[in-house]
């Protein structure tokens, strides 16, 4: 049985959400680097032309400036693809940003592999893993369009530096309107006592996807979004540890670095529980964002295939 | 007087002492960065002494005027001047690097006064137009002052930083060059060619003021030149030399990166008497 959800542009949601906020927050300013069409913050561009600030393709630059701005008590917005705003700044965002915990949000578009035809380069598959390794950072994943718009209200009002990662293309939409996102809460999508998947982005459809067709198979699957990998909900982990006794986890990310280092580092720590991963090994290519997750082995079918395996590990 | 309450004397005085604050300060910690400390401190001097609009009492102070130094690592000639501008206690400055001290070896927004956490080069233009863009955000009337190295014009995000200042208009913003010809290796010349250095600022849009870094009252001269030009931002390429005040220690590379050791600091001190 497959399961059907709508689809939206998580990026439009964000540049409709920075326009509302900007309108309560005189202090939020908004900065980018020539891709402001795409990352939709050229709405805000619209709305408060005083309050933007382009600066062109000079992301060492931008991450500099918002640090200086965060500084002297603006909100900064920085807006650009992943692979621009944390792999090509990296340093920039360190020092400037991290080292004195500034307010600054940097929210990317065009991350992982759903960049697709843009290809390798495009392509920011270890943005959150980059973002992890700064400790005074919040790193938050949306699953759709709906925890996108209430993750970027959340980061306005939230002090310190976040980063938050969004998609190219629409992707499924998992929760309605009375979903209520919680900075550093997992969130339970779906309940189940044999096993758990846990997604953290716009794998969480395919979480969803998966454990539906476990359930015809008479494996019933509890599916948890974990959207943010900082600060990082250890209790909704380790519960489903110790309740299902078997994890998966499904990310379109570099394993190394991502949702499941994180979470194999907590059950390591604290629930030491079988558990098999779904992700990247390294560098993909051009193609269409289907295509590539059926190559790079990050498809529906290799999260019930992991499913499957993991299950296979608890009954031994 | 050069109408800033000091006269050049007093200050040409302060900035002795913090000669030899520096060295005792690098000498105790047995590391850190004399010789671009020794050639900045007559330029700090004159920016906390007679210029900067700025409060010990409430560092913080929303409509400060901001220093930033971008080229970090001189951090002890900012630690002696924040220190004897009233900032944290002179008794402080021999913890500079060692565990627990406020003063970190690179300069940490958590010591009293450091508007930036610097230590990777070419961050403090950009951070200064974010300074900038906010006083003219909130019309405030606060100025920003950058110092940065000459050598660390080799960072690209300088010049990236330099483009937007002219474009945004920030005549708030000045820029001031320690232009002392050395850098960590070698001599500027030798590791990277930089000039002509004032006409790539031309190019990029800045007045650019040539100027003796260790002469106080062309200094003072110097930043009322820059405040007053409203056209767009300004540079002040201020000539220096690294290590100043200490023979050995002057135009030396070695110097850049290490501390003295017994016998230098000894012969220091009595040269900075």
């Amino acid at each position: 049985m497959a399961i059907t959800f709508s689809t939206a542009s998580t990026r439009e949601v964000y540049g409709r959400t920075l326009v509302e906020l900007g309108k309560q927050n005189r202090d939020i300013v908004v900065l980018g680097g020539d891709l402001n069409k795409s990352t939709f913050t050229h709405l805000f561009a619209e709305e408060f032309p005083d309050r933007f600030f382009d600066f062109g393709p000079a992301e060492q630059n931008i991450m500099g400036v918002a640090a200086g701005l965060a500084a002297s008590g603006k909100i900064p917005f920085v807006s650009t693809f992943a692979v621009f705003g944390m792999c090509r700044p990296f340093d920039q965002v360190r020092v400037s940003i991290s080292q004195p915990a500034l307010n600054v949000k940097i929210v990317c578009t065009h991350a992982g592999l759903l960049t697709g035809e843009d290809g390798m380069s495009a392509q920011g598959i270890e943005d959150l893993s980059l973002a992890c390794s700064l400790p005074s950072f919040n790193v938050v994943a949306p699953a759709d369009s709906i925890e996108t718009s209430q993750a970027i209200t959340a980061a306005s009002k939230t002090h310190g530096p976040f980063y938050i990662r969004l998609y190219r293309p629409a992707t499924p939409v998992v929760h309605d309107e009375s979903y209520q996102f919680k900075l550093g809460r997992a969130d339970l999508l779906r309940n189940g006592s044999d096993m758990t998947i846990i997604t953290i982005g716009p794998m969480a459809a395919q979480g969803l996807e998966a454990a539906e067709i476990m359930a015809e198979k008479g494996v019933h699957c509890r599916v948890v979004n974990l959207h943010s990998l900082r600060p990082i909900d250890e209790e909704a982990i380790v519960d489903a540890a110790i309740h299902t006794g078997a994890i998966v986890t499904a990310e379109e990310h570099l394993l190394h670095g991502g949702l499941s280092s994180v979470v194999s580092q907590t059950l390591a720590l604290r629930a030491p529980t079988p558990m098999e991963v779904v992700g990247l090994q390294g560098y993909a290519e051009s193609g269409k964002p289907a295509q590539l997750f059926e190559k790079y082995k990050i498809a529906t079918t290799n999260i019930v295939d992991a499913v499957d395996r993991v299950m296979e590990r608890k009954r031994n | 007087m050069v109408g800033t309450g000091f006269s050049v004397p007093e200050l040409e005085s302060i900035a002795k002492g913090l000669r030899r604050d520096i060295i005792e300060m690098t000498y105790v910690a047995s590391s850190g960065h004399p010789g671009g400390s020794l050639s900045e401190i007559d330029l700090l001097t004159a920016l906390y002494f007679g210029i900067l609009d700025i409060d010990p009492n409430e560092p913080d102070r929303s409509d400060r005027d901001r220093f930033i130094l971008s080229k970090s690592h001189a951090s002890p000639g900012l630690y002696a001047v924040l220190s004897k501008r009233g900032f944290f206690p002179h008794e402080e400055l021999t913890s500079f690097r060692a565990i627990e001290s406020r003063l970190q070896g690179h300069a940490h927004v958590m010591t009293p006064g450091v508007d930036m956490s610097g230590g990777s080069l070419g961050q403090g233009l950009s951070f200064g137009v974010g300074c900038a863009l906010a006083a003219k955000l909130g019309s405030e009337a606060y100025r920003t002052y950058v110092l940065i190295g000459d050598g660390e014009c080799d960072e690209g995000q300088v010049w990236e930083a330099a483009m937007s200042e002219d474009h945004y208009h920030l005549d708030n913003l000045t820029a001031i060059i320690d232009r002392n010809g050395i850098q960590n290796d070698r001599f500027t010349s030798d590791v990277m060619k930089l000039e002509p250095l004032a006409d790539k600022w031309k190019a990029f849009g800045w007045r650019v003021i040539e100027t003796d870094g260790h002469d106080m009252e062309q200094i003072i001269c110097a930043v009322g030149e820059a405040q007053s030009y409203t056209a767009g931002p300004s540079v002040i390429i201020a000539k220096t030399v690294k290590g100043k005040g200490v023979s050995f220690m002057e135009n030396n590379p070695a110097f850049h990166g290490s501390p003295p050791n017994k016998e230098q600091y000894d012969k220091a001190l009595i040269e900075l008497n």
